[in-house]
């Protein structure tokens, strides 16, 4: 609508240097109309379809949230007001999933940020073979999560045949200790095997922020005597700051959802169930839709709500660095 | 930037991870093989768990194709994600299955809802199939009304393996009948520090996989989930007994890393010689007795360890079963009945061993010569086995709903995962048994609500 106003407008203040042609200025205007409606018609399709793809799911979600529905039991669906919410937040499951979640993305992103920093600190480096251990360095991020989540698992925390206890007699010999890893550390052992996957993607937007720096000011600071911690301190951060916060803010959206590590590695036991795997195990085994919906709309009430807080603390730094 | 910006941000991003979430639990869902139903009667798609009789099947499937040219799409998912994935096929009635293998858990709860075919004129009409010929308490578990719903592929039951030569080298003898007490002296002299472990026990969540040899533990130290009057009893002093138990033994003397540790993992340290002992399902026995086994020939078998009831060995079948919207009901019905006929018994005897025939569910299978002769370590073990288990009367006290190792409702699954959890954290040492049950108490209590009306 606001788009077909401005062209009309566009329009006539474009048809008037033209010289009084009076005529000539209204059916100009509908031509240019007809004109953009024809780039643009070709795009409606893809654009309805997104609509219906992204939202429809999450109206249909709302909808569900509020209609006892348990799958094995289909005659006894039925309105159900606000009773599946009071139930998601007075099962203690629920809140334990919660909490999970909300310990396991802080965690995975900060120690994901900072080995982050630390890999993209050092390629930003020239050395040979520069190029072939950046390529490396990516390829975690590159596996399958559900892939990555079964290396973990079997290749590396097995206690029988995993390479990290194998490393432990390797170096301590045959009387090394053989630690039970996911049994004895089962949050540790979920956090690591994500941050193996998300730090690539930290160093990624890092690195970017790091080559984007002007050199000439860091070499005026060398001259003036600056050490290379006070360089690092007091300009390489500052301008890093922006680069830190977006991979903050995308790996945090995206670490929130994460389902494959916690499902293949733990299968939710231990402590480890997150509100994905609560959403999960709630729609697969318990096959309670309502439930499951009404889970589902507590989490994106949830993230909302941190997100707008996230984003003010943001923008409100961006704001800050500019002054 | 303007509030309304910061507002339209946010849910944007809450809009994405909403989808994501959606798109994660789908991913679970999608993925099947061979696209949707319809089509030609030519091919039929065939969701089953990845046992090592099934994957055997999958091997075998160009035979059938050859004989009925019809071909099969195979699904082959381990058991915690098979039941996840053909709960959600078949009270969708997405109709993408024709066939799935589905257990006596299953199919009684699928048939009041009539998500599964009712197959009894088929067996009526296909002489060939031999309906009489499948053991009695298979039939009865996989009928509902009188009607069959379910072929089985294979029975079991569970029972104790344990390795003869080990034991005999600690100069410990293995009592016809054992008791759990029995078991777990014998576990303590065997176990050595570093090397060979007394016992393998399940441990890893789920109500199929831990909770299936520990509720027979349960039943016969005289505990319930729940009374005849759906009165719970997951925190009553023999449900707490049983568990403390099972807990302790598989902390003393089980595997490495058993709070992760099931059915598939239990068979590897099994079979690769890193346990002496096994508690678990009866068709395990054919893969230990299969001629590349590296401890073939190695092991006893005795009955399920009990406490205070005769016997305590579950009763499970894999069938199969064909969803009631498949349009290709005959085709799938070709499929059923050549994996569950003799024929396919003897074709698996000829082509990969007669240890490896899916056994237990038919009677012609136990006086086949060549069976019993390849199978004598185990044949009549697992036959007794299966014919003393009780799913009506498994335990000291009435039962409200049949099973074993399970209680045969729809909320099952949930209550027993969930409580899985728990115990499972007990095991890898977090948290008392006592503190689990009290927990699964709670939710076994809502449960019970629904019931008790």
């Amino acid at each position: 609508m606001s788009s077909t106003t401005t062209v009309t407008a566009r329009g006539a203040t474009s048809g008037a240097p033209g010289g009084g042609r009076s005529t000539g200025a209204a059916p100009g205007a509908a031509m240019r109309r007809t004109g953009e409606w024809a780039r643009r018609a070709p795009l409606l399709p893809a654009l309805v379809l997104t609509v219906i793809v992204t939202q429809l799911p999450f109206v249909v979600t709302i909808v569900t949230s509020f209609i006892s529905w348990n799958a094995y039991y289909p005659d006894r669906r039925h309105f159900a007001g606000l009773e599946n919410f009071q139930t998601v937040v007075s099962d203690p499951d629920a809140r334990k999933a919660i909490l999970v979640s909300v310990t396991l993305t802080l965690s995975v992103v900060l120690v994901s940020l900072l080995l982050g920093l630390v890999s993209a600190l050092l390629l930003d480096r020239k050395f040979l073979g520069r190029g072939i251990v950046r390529t490396l360095m990516i390829t975690p991020f590159l596996v399958v999560p559900v892939a990555a989540a079964l290396l973990w698992k079997h290749a590396l925390y097995n206690p029988e045949y995993g390479l990290f206890d194998g490393l432990l007699k390797l170096v301590l010999g045959s009387n090394a200790p053989q630690v039970d890893w996911i049994g004895q550390y089962p949050f540790a052992s979920v956090m690591f095997a994500i941050v193996w996957q998300w730090t690539p993607f930290m160093m990624l937007i890092l690195l970017a922020g790091l080559q984007s720096r002007p050199l000439d000011v860091v070499e005026a600071a060398r001259i003036d005597g600056a050490s290379s911690w006070q360089i690092f301190r007091h300009m390489t951060l500052p301008h890093l700051r922006s680069y830190i916060e977006l991979a903050g803010l995308l790996g945090t959206i995206y670490v929130v959802q994460n389902f494959d590590h916690v499902f293949t590695i733990t299968s939710g036991g231990l402590g480890t169930a997150n509100l994905p795997y609560y959403i999960y195990q709630t729609f697969y085994t318990a096959h309670d839709y309502g439930l499951a919906s009404a889970a589902g709309v507590i989490v994106v009430v949830l993230t909302i709500a941190v997100a707008t807080v996230a984003l003010r603390t943001v923008f409100s730094l961006f704001k800050e660095e500019n002054r | 930037m303007s509030r309304a910006t910061y507002a339209t941000v946010a849910v944007v991003g809450a809009v994405a991870l909403s989808t994501g979430l959606s798109a994660c639990a789908g991913a679970g869902g999608a993925g099947g093989a061979g696209g949707g139903g319809g089509g030609s009667t030519d091919s039929i798609n065939v969701l089953m768990v990845n046992n090592p009789q099934m994957v055997d099947l999958q091997k075998l499937a160009p035979e059938f194709t050859k004989e009925s040219g019809i071909k099969v799409n195979f699904t082959v998912l381990p058991e915690n994600d098979l039941r996840d994935k053909t709960s959600q096929e078949f009270s969708s009635q997405a109709g993408q299955y024709d066939v799935a293998t589905l257990s006596n858990f299953e199919i009684p709860i699928y048939a009041k809802n009539s998500w599964v075919a009712d197959l009894t004129s088929y067996t009526k009409s296909d002489t060939a199939f031999d309906q009489s010929d499948i053991l009695e308490p298979m039939t009865k578990a996989l009928s509902v009304d009188g009607k069959i719903y379910g072929e089985p592929f294979y029975g079991e039951s569970s029972f104790l393996m344990y390795r003869k030569d080990v034991l005999a080298a600690k100069g410990v003898t293995m009592p016809a009948k054992p008791t759990w007490q029995q078991v777990a002296d014998i576990a303590a002299k065997v176990d050595t520090p570093g090397g060979m472990r007394g016992i393998c026990l399940r441990g890893q969540p789920g109500w199929g996989q831990l909770f299936a040899p520990l509720t027979t533990v349960v039943n016969t130290f005289g505990g319930t989930w729940f009374e005849k009057d759906w009165t719970p009893k997951v925190n009553g002093t023999e449900f707490k007994a049983a568990t403390n138990f099972y807990v302790d033994l598989v902390k003393a003397h089980g595997e490495a890393g058993a709070s992760q540790a099931g059915f598939t993992e239990c068979l590897n340290n099994m079979t690769q010689g890193k346990t002496a002992m096994w508690y678990d399902a009866t068709s395990a026995a054919g893969s230990l007795e299969a001629s590349d086994s590296p401890v073939k020939g190695k092991i006893g078998y005795a009955p399920a360890p009990v406490v205070k009831t005769d016997s305590s060995g579950w009763l499970y079948t894999w069938a199969w079963a064909v969803e009631q919207k498949s349009a290709k009901k005959d085709a799938a019905w070709k499929f059923v009945s050549w994996a569950s006929s003799k024929k396919y018994e003897e074709l698996v005897g000829a082509q990969l061993g007669w240890s490896k025939v899916p056994a237990g569910k038919r009677a012609s299978t136990y006086s086949n010569a060549d069976y019993v002769k390849s199978a004598e370590a185990f044949a009549t073990e697992t036959k007794s086995a299966i014919e003393s288990a009780n799913p009506d009367n498994p335990g000291v006290q009435e039962r409200p709903a049949p099973g074993i190792q399970f209680v045969d409702i729809p909320e099952f699954p949930d209550l027993g995962t969930k409580v899985s959890q728990y115990v499972s954290s007990a095991i890898a040492g977090q948290g008392s048994v006592d503190s689990a049950l009290d927990q699964g108490q709670q939710l076994a209590e809502t449960v019970a609500k629904s019931y008790q009306k």
